[in-house]
């Protein structure tokens, strides 16, 4: 028994507990002299003062909700048809192909995105060829191209719960409401949106996380006008070395996550633990 | 909407049509990705300008990648590290699935929520906090003890904790699945048999739960080959192959890059089709 307590222990504690304290006592300190601190709560004054950090994290958490949100209307139709419209063989191959493109590294993707749209990219090339555009355009560096990248790397994480939710959703109750005079409308949102809501909160809390805590693609897609907020932790800690500070902005992406996450499962009353072991 | 309700023939096309675009949307990087790795340009762009494998084989005016000693290097880095978290998870997930499956204690689904944080902590976060406590330690060791331990400083080792710190989640929540459907009476009629406890868990528990251990172990693999976040806080001088990846896009792009990248599109769909075709053989287990 403790054999098996000690490894977990160690893990939790070693690696999670005790780090995260750490990480709160740096971001509540202020050095005063070399090696001499106090508590302070300077770095969150910081925060809040200077405009450029908190809208970088309003900005972030914004364009991490509108990711959600666009991730959720784009996999619906397409988890609904590999659910419910293809079957046999072609539903299983279908399936796979969504999953084949996550096996593959973010960095190769977003490789892939920057060959697309930079100025001398493919689709430049294309538009102008097609006469659409008289010279090539430079579709990357916008927000747009940001939230483009960011559904895409999102997207097999909606897909995989939202396909599970409607394989589990009876076809009769489908055909029961038809016959009683259902439109497309209402069965979508009478029948099937309440179905489905575990599925849809488990893969927007996902999909939010992993949005909000990206760096990849906000960086290379958004280049330097991406202003996303791990960027600033990583500047802070990183480049300037100034721990203090890099610290605070750690602790309040985690509550702005904590928080957001647990607004999503109470609003739609799923537990925490059932959502990560659906996923 | 189902097939079995009538459906117009607009709304058959427009289903079909929203499937091809859909799926054209997830194929297309990847495909344009492997395209250029074999134009005959030394930048990765249209137009095409004929065949070449000097970005896998070149030497000499074009490098290419079995060519580039330090890609090549930072593939060799990201392999020893992904092993080592693999062996880790591993290890460290069976421990906890029978922890969690067979333990019996207070605060057991208190310590089973805690064992699933580290999946809801932004990995950057979860970096600069190991990142700040192994320096606290290292600092410690150096004041107290007059120690220089170098493995706290940035480096491989920090990146193979920092990884293994979130990884291990997916590899006990792997493992632990298993293990829930496990039928003990099959150990204990190896029990009432004579067999050991460490004969029935290598003979009974620990070959039902292979399957398991083999999926959790290539997720595992396959997660720190891939991981960025955690890694880019805690990397020394020998950066893993993502990390060298990410700063070579940043200067500028080389179809080398191209021929990398399909290199690893080949090495994951091969380990995909090979997890993807376990399921049958497991199934096949199962009804024999």
């Amino acid at each position: 028994m403790l054999l098996l307590v000690a490894p977990a222990l160690v893990w939790l504690v070693g690696l999670i507990v005790l780090p995260h304290l750490e990480l709160a006592l740096i971001s509540l300190r202020a050095r005063v002299a070399p090696r001499v601190y106090e508590l302070s709560l300077s770095q969150y004054r910081t925060f809040f003062d200077e405009p450029l950090y908190w809208h970088t994290f309003v900005r972030t958490a914004a364009m991490s909700i509108l990711a959600t949100i666009c991730t959720l209307l784009i996999a619906f139709p397409a988890a609904w048809y590999i659910a419910k419209i293809a079957h046999g063989r072609a539903k299983s191959i279908l399936f796979v192909l969504c999953l084949i493109p996550f096996w593959v590294s973010e960095t190769v993707r977003t490789l892939g995105w920057m060959i697309l749209l930079r100025e001398s990219g493919v689709l430049p090339h294309v538009l102008v060829a097609l006469g659409i555009t008289a010279a090539p355009v430079e579709m990357l560096y916008h927000d747009t191209t940001i939230l483009v990248g960011l559904v895409y790397t999102s997207l097999l994480f909606m897909v995989v719960p939202l396909i599970s939710a409607f394989d589990s959703l009876d076809n009769s109750l489908i055909e029961a409401a038809y016959d009683l005079g259902g439109d497309d409308w209402s069965i979508l949102r009478q029948i099937i949106v309440p179905h489905a809501a575990p599925g849809i909160a488990a893969g927007a809390v996902i999909v939010f996380m992993l949005t909000l805590g990206n760096y990849l693609t906000p960086t290379l897609l958004g280049g330097k006008n991406s202003l996303w907020f791990t960027e600033q932790i990583y500047t802070q800690f990183i480049t300037r070395f100034n721990w203090e500070q890099g610290a605070a902005f750690g602790f309040l992406l985690l509550v702005l996550s904590t928080v957001i996450v647990w607004l999503g499962l109470k609003l739609t009353g799923q537990r925490f633990g059932d959502v990560m072991r659906r996923s | 909407m189902i097939p079995s309700l009538p459906r117009s023939r607009w709304s058959r096309y427009a289903t079909a049509s929203y499937v091809v675009a859909f799926f054209v949307f997830l194929f297309v990087p990847l495909v344009v990705v492997a395209i250029f790795a074999f134009n005959d340009a030394n930048y990765p762009a249209p137009p095409w300008r004929g065949f070449t494998l000097d970005w896998f084989l070149g030497r000499g005016g074009r490098i290419g990648l079995f060519g580039d000693g330090p890609l090549l290097k930072s593939i060799g880095t990201s392999v020893i590290v992904a092993t080592w978290v693999t062996l880790l998870s591993v290890a460290v997930g069976t421990a906890n699935a029978f922890l969690l499956e067979r333990g019996r204690f207070r605060w057991k689904s208190g310590l089973s929520l805690l064992m699933l944080t580290p999946l809801v902590i932004p990995g950057v976060i979860l970096g600069i906090s190991i990142l700040a406590f192994a320096s606290r330690i290292a600092q410690l060791a150096d004041d107290v003890w007059g120690l220089e331990l170098d493995f706290l400083r940035p480096g491989l080792p920090l990146v193979v904790a920092g990884q293994f710190s979130y990884i291990v989640s997916i590899a006990t929540l792997t493992i632990a699945a298993r293990l829930k459907r496990f039928d003990v009476a099959l150990e204990e009629a190896a029990l009432n048999l004579g067999a050991s406890r460490a004969a029935v868990l290598r003979t009974v528990t620990l070959p039902y739960l292979r399957p398991a251990l083999v999926g959790a172990a290539a997720i595992s693999f396959l997660m720190s080959f891939e991981n960025f976040n955690t890694t880019l806080m805690l990397v020394g001088s020998n950066p893993p192959l993502t990390i060298r990846m990410y700063g070579q896009m940043r200067e500028g792009a080389s179809p080398v890059l191209n021929a990398v990248s399909l290199l690893l599109m080949v090495a994951s769909a091969l380990i995909a089709l090979a997890l993807l075709r376990r399921p049958a053989h497991d199934a096949a287990d199962r009804q024999a």
